[in-house]
């Protein structure tokens, strides 16, 4: 028999049957994944019941026994024997103050600009199919930080000269790099000009220690040094010109200290916008504030990081440690107190920063360090071959890196790295320990206003605020879900 | 081991043009050590300009730590290399320049997974060479042409056989252009089925004049195509001479032993 059937061979094509009824069909689905066995069942139903239960409980509380409108507590507070559940008319009441905190309601339109600006700058960037990638990523984030900076704050910005010296020597340096990659350079100027820069950095901290007389130049307020760090970081940069061969090269290097006064002069600008102090900020608003800049600055953070920590160099393998577990070793708590308190010891002279600033650098290095640790799983998780491929095609260690390893390194990460991202964004709500009211901070004043307190407003506002989060943090993991897959192609057959 | 083309029938391919006085690579007492382990011995080879080496032995023997030296993917500890004239010290301008100038083939082909083959083939031109996007596209064309995969340009490397993916490795190689290429094992990791479109492409290009070394154990590609066979073990060059002499005379007893084991 068994030879019989080894034997079998098919002596023509079988036309093909559809599916028994037991596996295919509405019926069939339920039974294979509910109702298999005995003991499925039993589960099924059991969690069916519970579900049911959790459901109508939500629903009697949020709609059924709920209060929708009211002007204060009286709306709220139950009649003998009667059972009220979610007060949405506080939440209604309040909804202002939960997405703009004490930010003044006359210039509140600002705000709302800066939101829709978000939206039609991020959306399109976020749509594959949407096409000017490059302008759009540019303007999303280079130009929109910046004026929405100006609108919040309100712009004219008494920028010192130690502001203006910093700046610079960043853009003296960025010119430097940009003249560096060409081919053809001349090398002796390219030297002169990072001698300048470090200059200019040198000096700049030098007047961070010797106080001296200030005085205006072009209307900026200067202080002796810092004018000479100024000076300094503009040589490094003529240098860079000079080191160039081409015209084409030329511009190219001119483009970031350009930039970099063309930003100087709009933030010193005055566009005729009332100043909101950030100590009005709130709400919402101030939570999407500190998540974006955390996200934004501690991304590209991290990557430098995880290389760092992956570097043959060892000063720069043991700086990226140390800052890694530093900032991994302390609770954001104690970050956020910490930089109320030392960052300003810090800085260079005529540098200042406010209270949310001290918060963002803090969200936004503590973060980095755990980006960084994502981000080096997904490095080693690449091939050697890999660099080894790369190498022996003559990349440098940066075009390696930014063409060859990084985007496979970080598509494996993306899970970890939107995992960071949510947790983040759900930690800027620490913010209110220093002083800070984000948007669970203006939901708990909310329910601390004698005009709203009845037994349901806490619950509701908590409940709301949960609601908020958890909408932010799901469209993240959609999203990321979403890119996951589309990246996938390139390995499928 | 499959030895595909039976060395006996393979007729050796026109002679061609061999350098006499344009040195290629210079080897000089290169020392190399893992950690305690002295893995180059004492390794001196002078490749000219146009010749075509094999380099075999057993496992281990170095062979490919060898080839690795010369584009620096491995550290030498003492003695000299000199490519195309530029001696490889910790300058890293000068690996680069070396690089630029030396393609390679691996084993495992090291092809990019998230850019197409076309993307693959255009990278380094455009960011290493820079060159205009659209003439470095024209050339990996010619060069995808030229390996006869045109077709799979814009398809990603997961898509594509072994041999295929050997084949774009080649080409990729090639486009920038190099003055030498290096194989590290090229058909080691592929079906029988493969392995002879992979060692036809390296034919061809070796009847084009590159100079090329080859790591490899197809004795039948060595017969055929090399000017001298180089055969290494632990670490020493023990033997070395041209095709026809090392395998009807070899003379080292380390060597008989190996060809009558690779040669069943």
């Amino acid at each position: 028999m068994s030879e019989h059937v080894s034997a079998y061979v098919s002596q023509r094509e079988l036309p093909r049957l559809p599916a028994p009824r037991s596996e295919a069909g509405l019926i069939a689905t339920l039974r294979k994944n509910l109702f298999a066995t005995p003991y499925d069942s039993v589960v099924t139903i059991v969690l069916g019941i519970f579900v049911v239960w959790l459901a109508w409980n939500l629903i009697e509380w949020g709609i059924l026994t709920a209060v929708f409108t009211g002007a204060n507590r009286e709306a709220c507070v139950p009649a003998e024997g009667q059972v009220i559940g979610a007060c949405w008319a506080f939440v209604n009441a309040k909804m202002g103050q939960f997405i703009y905190g004490l930010y003044p309601v006359a210039e509140r339109w600002r705000i709302d600009l800066v939101h829709l600006l978000l939206v039609v700058f991020a959306v399109p960037l976020a749509i594959p199919s949407v096409p000017w990638k490059r302008l759009n990523a540019l303007l999303l984030f280079a130009v929109y930080p910046i004026v929405a900076l100006v609108l919040m704050t309100g712009g004219d910005f008494g920028i010192g000269g130690g502001w203006i010296s910093f700046l610079f020597a960043i853009a003296a340096f960025v010119a430097i790099a940009v003249a560096g990659t060409s081919l053809q350079v001349s090398e002796r100027y390219v030297r002169i000009a990072t001698w300048l820069a470090t200059a200019a950095i040198i000096v700049l901290f030098a007047s961070n220690i010797v106080r001296s007389e200030s005085f205006r130049v072009l209307g900026f307020e200067f202080t002796a040094l810092s004018l000479v760090s100024t000076l300094l970081a503009f040589g490094s940069v003529a240098a860079s010109v000079a080191a160039s061969v081409t015209n084409n090269q030329r511009l190219k290097v001119l483009v970031a200290p350009v930039v970099m006064l063309a930003v100087i002069l709009f933030l010193s600008a005055d566009f005729g916008l009332r100043e909101v102090p950030t100590h009005l900020w709130g709400g919402l608003s101030l939570t999407l504030v500190v998540a974006i800049t955390g996200i934004a600055a501690s991304l590209p953070l991290g990557i430098l990081l995880a290389l760092g920590r992956r570097s043959h160099l060892p000063a720069i393998k043991l700086l990226s440690i140390i800052f890694i577990e530093f900032w991994r070793g302390v609770p954001l708590i104690t970050v956020l107190f910490m930089s109320a308190f030392m960052i300003p010891l810090l800085l260079p002279d005529g540098v200042t920063f406010n209270n949310l600033l001290r918060a963002l650098i803090g969200v936004a290095l503590f973060s980095a360090a755990y980006l960084a640790e994502v981000i080096r799983g997904g490095l080693q998780a690449i091939q050697k071959g890999q660099f080894e491929g790369a190498q022996a095609l003559g990349l440098s260690y940066w075009q390696m890196m930014r063409f060859i390893i990084m985007p496979q390194a970080l598509k494996l990460v993306i899970p970890g790295i939107v995992n960071s991202f949510i947790s983040m964004f759900k930690d800027t709500s620490l913010v209110y320990i220093i002083g800070l009211a984000d948007l669970l901070g203006t939901v708990r004043r909310g329910f601390a206003d004698p005009a709203w307190i009845t037994p349901s407003t806490a619950a509701t506002g908590l409940v709301f605020a949960g609601f908020v989060y958890w909408v932010f943090c799901f469209g993240m993991s959609r999203y990321s879900q979403f890119i996951e897959r589309r990246l996938e192609t390139g390995h499928r057959r | 081991m499959v030895a595909n083309i039976n060395p006996a029938q393979v007729p050796q391919t026109r002679k061609l043009a061999v350098s006499d006085t344009e040195v290629a690579i210079e080897i000089i007492n290169m020392n190399k050590w893992y950690g305690d382990f002295h893995v180059l011995r004492d390794i001196n080879l002078k490749v000219m300009n146009g010749e075509r080496i094999v380099v075999c032995g057993p496992s281990g023997s170095g062979k490919s730590t060898m080839i690795r030296c010369i584009n620096r993917l491995e550290e030498h500890q003492t003695g000299r290399i000199m490519v195309d004239g530029k001696e490889l010290t910790n300058d890293l301008k000068k690996i680069d320049e070396v690089r630029r100038e030396v393609g390679m083939v691996f084993q495992h082909f090291n092809l990019f997974p998230h850019l197409t083959i076309l993307e693959n083939c255009t990278l380094a031109p455009i960011w290493v060479r820079k060159m205009p996007r659209k003439d470095a596209e024209e050339i990996a064309m010619q060069y995808l042409a030229r390996v006869r995969i045109p077709e799979q340009a814009h398809k990603y490397p997961g898509q594509l056989s072994g041999g295929q993916q050997q084949r774009v490795a080649i080409a990729r190689a090639l486009c920038m252009n190099p003055r030498i290429m290096l194989f590290d094992e090229p058909t080691s990791a592929l079906d029988p089925e493969m392995i002879k479109e992979v060692l036809e492409t390296m034919v061809d290009l070796a009847e084009s004049g590159m100079t090329m070394i080859c790591v490899t154990h197809e004795m039948g590609f060595a017969r055929q195509v090399a000017n001298r066979v180089i055969f290494m073990d632990q670490g020493q060059i023990i033997e070395q001479n041209t095709p026809v002499e090392f395998f009807e005379n070899p003379q080292h007893e380390r060597t008989k032993l190996f060809l009558s084991q690779i040669l069943h």
